[in-house]
């Protein structure tokens, strides 16, 4: 691959990522709104919301540190596209990814939650470092299980850590999700990736009500943009590495019916992250940890073991 | 340095999203854990107390009605009750009834209107949405019979200004019982759904001794196995002619208040509509025509949504009473904070600091105390005295402005 195809993949994930999350940050205020018997925002709200952040004053806080302060949010944004890109090419070309590239996905999906801790306690602030602390706790509640359920797919493709091997072993051999393990992993996931948004029940780094957006507290202008915007481009790269692990490619070559069916799909799970929103309170970290670590990773556990069955 | 403190400091307020009301909770936090609580007050002191004396009997009721919003017929309640114990008049049996439908009606939205913001504090914004949409019916049911949605000024020394129109009582019943299913549907949620149970069950709890010892009133009383309710203690109104319960539970919780506050917005619409049916009957008029409070002094209590509100008025026989004192069972509420928030997390504390359905605009009082010695340093008078002086700089800064405003 030479740096200009590079360069082109990480432009084009970027422009993906964005769009798509832009997208699914609407749909998500839209479907709330009619929830809750409101209107809502119109499509290119996010666009709007983005673009006016970008032209707002930055205010750095006295005492904390700046460089720390305007680069977290940079060190999000730039994994998430890495990450994007990275799935991207995947998905075109699944014979040419490299080994270990699962981990490498699985490590930069982390840096967005580590670059919102770093926010914080750049921010002096006793509210931010509260949401930081807490972000904290709840990257060790879901990071455990997440592994886990990971783990299903890839022994399922016999032991391999490209995701390309992963994708291709599902083209032929039928989805993850098609067995009992993979349904478990599955819904175990889909659990783990409302966490790692940072959505209700698990919202707690945020919880406007109890410590005022957190982390984000001090943040302003473009930087509170591009934290945005990174967490956008989470909802569509989540979903996206979920439905990549458990479903499989989309084969585009077959038939252009199966591109409808796997957005129809990242709908689904968007509908999904939305309901369950609003259907739930803020649940504390402590009981989130409770969740995480006494529920969801046993569970998380059988589904590896049911995996190694053959099941 | 072993001994220095771990102790930081997590403001509430004085503006916070979590309150709509500027106070101040400085809450001392170990990591999470809150250990000591600090209220201040203060940001919303109004002075109606003073601005009553320089008002008539008929002007006081509109006076406390903006003591607040939400319980806008609550205090002229209580405030013609006090008058009326001056006079010792009989209210005509129909003005009862009609004040009493009032009354109840505002519990109804009031707690709606709690139950949405405690949603909203547990991040729960649908249940947000919904209750306070369904509250609406409520305040279309005041428009209609008052005229206003808020603000119904409907007390009069003597009865009630506006009189319900038998044309409105189908419609009025309609409305009433268009809630139920609604409000039924809250408390299933409330009481069956696991994860509402976790975050409120055992949180904030305040025992029955505290609650005697604080004076807690209202549903923060009754939640804690503490029956005290005016209406039923101390009957006015028409609340001895209906038939209604009061409800009490037991263990104190958050989970319990919520509780109390939904199944008393159930006997709410069951004293509506009984006041309803009477006034179908009962034609004998809405004012018994009070013009004149002899002198003496009067008390007049009554149940709000948040607790029982408490007027004081003294007459000398003019048309303004010489002294008048309120007092709102947020003044006695806000305190049990003290015991229900320190112990738990600060996510407890955001919902039991709410949980009491505070209302700040009817609390605030002021006071100059010496922090060191606990000593008073300014009263009453001086207060006056100071306000007195500020108005006299005033007047000989803007001295040739004031005298063209005045002559």
């Amino acid at each position: 691959m030479s740096l200009l195809q590079g360069i082109g993949f990480l432009i084009g994930g970027f422009v993906v990522a964005a769009v798509i999350g832009m997208f699914a940050h609407w749909f998500d205020r839209k479907i709330t709104a009619r929830v809750q018997w409101r209107v809502g925002p119109p499509f290119f709200q996010p666009l709007y919301d983005f673009v006016k952040l970008l032209a707002k004053e930055v205010v750095v806080p006295e005492g904390g540190s700046r460089f720390l302060f305007l680069a977290a949010p940079l060190f999000g944004l730039a994994s998430v596209t890495v990450v994007s890109a990275l799935m991207l090419r995947t998905v075109i070309f699944p014979g040419e990814t490299f080994v270990g590239d699962l981990i490498v996905v699985i490590y930069l999906l982390t840096i967005p939650s580590q670059a919102v801790i770093l926010g914080a306690f750049a921010s002096a602030n006793p509210l931010a470092s509260l949401g930081g602390s807490r972000e904290m706790k709840l990257i060790l509640s879901y990071e455990l299980p997440f592994l886990l359920v990971i783990l299903v797919p890839v022994i399922k493709a016999g032991a391999t850590i490209k995701m390309g091997s992963i994708i291709e072993y599902q083209a032929t051999s039928g989805a993850a999700i098609g067995s009992l393990s993979g349904v478990i992993a599955f819904v175990i996931g889909l659990l783990c990736m409302q966490a790692k948004l940072a959505k209700v029940p698990f919202d707690a780094p945020e919880a406007e009500t109890e410590i005022m957006a957190g982390a984000y507290i001090e943040y302003s202008g473009a930087a509170l943009g591009l934290f945005k915007l990174t967490q956008w481009m989470m909802m569509f790269a989540v979903p996206f590495f979920l439905m990549m692990l458990f479903i499989g490619a989309v084969n585009w070559q077959q038939s252009w019916l199966n591109v409808v069916f796997a957005v129809l799909i990242y709908i689904g799970i968007l509908l999904f992250i939305t309901l369950v929103r609003n259907t739930n309170p803020r649940l504390r970290i402590d009981q989130i940890m409770k969740f995480f670590w006494a529920k969801m990773t046993p569970l998380a556990i059988l589904a590896v073991i049911l995996a190694f069955l053959g099941l | 340095m072993a001994t220095k403190s771990k102790t930081q400091i997590i403001p509430i307020g004085p503006y916070h999203p979590l309150q709509e009301e500027p106070e101040f909770f400085k809450l001392h936090v170990e990591g999470e854990k809150v250990v000591k609580l600090e209220i201040e007050l203060g940001y919303n002191h109004r002075g109606i107390e003073k601005l009553a004396e320089g008002l008539t009997y008929d002007q006081i009721p509109f006076l406390v009605e903006r003591i607040c919003g939400i319980c806008s017929s609550s205090h002229p309640f209580a405030s013609v009750n006090a008058m009326e114990d001056i006079a010792d008049v009989d209210v005509p049996l129909r003005a009862k009834y009609i004040r009493t439908f009032i009354g109840e009606l505002e519990r109804i939205h009031s707690h709606l209107l709690w139950l949405g913001l405690a949603g909203h504090f547990l991040g729960y914004n649908t249940v947000w949405m919904w209750a306070w949409k369904q509250r609406e019916p409520v305040l279309d049911l005041f428009e209609l019979i008052t005229g206003n949605r808020n603000h119904y000024a409907m007390f009069k020394p003597g009865g009630v200004r506006r009189d319900v129109a038998d044309e409105d009582i189908p419609t009025a019943m309609r409305l009433l019982e268009s809630l139920e299913k609604p409000v039924m549907m809250f408390t299933k949620i409330a009481l069956q759904d696991p994860v509402l149970q976790a975050r409120l069950k055992n949180v904030g709890v305040l025992t029955k001794e505290d609650c005697v010892e604080l004076g807690a009133l209202g549903p923060t009383s009754r939640a804690s196995g503490v029956p005290w309710d005016v209406r039923h203690d101390h009957p006015y109104a028409a609340y001895g002619m209906v038939d209604w319960d009061v409800i009490v539970t037991q263990n104190g919780d958050v989970f319990d208040k919520a509780v109390v506050r939904l199944l008393e917005t159930f006997e709410s619409v069951k004293i509506c509509v009984q006041c309803l049916e009477k006034l179908r009957e009962v034609k004998d008029g809405i004012d018994a025509e009070l013009k004149e409070i002899p002198p003496g002094e009067g008390v007049g209590h009554h149940e709000a949504p948040r607790g029982e509100v408490f007027h004081y008025a003294r007459s000398d026989g003019t048309n303004r009473p010489i002294r008048y004192k309120v007092r709102a069972p947020s003044f006695m509420n806000v305190p049990t904070n003290h015991r229900a928030v320190v112990g738990y997390t600060v996510s407890d504390a955001t919902i039991t600091l709410a949980a009491i359905d505070p209302c700040y605009c009817c609390t605030e009082r002021m006071l100059v105390v010496d922090a060191n010695s606990g000593k008073q340093v300014m009263g009453w008078k001086d207060l006056l005295r100071l306000s007195q002086e500020k108005t006299h700089r005033l007047m000989e800064k803007y001295n040739s402005r004031m005298d063209r405003i005045w002559t």
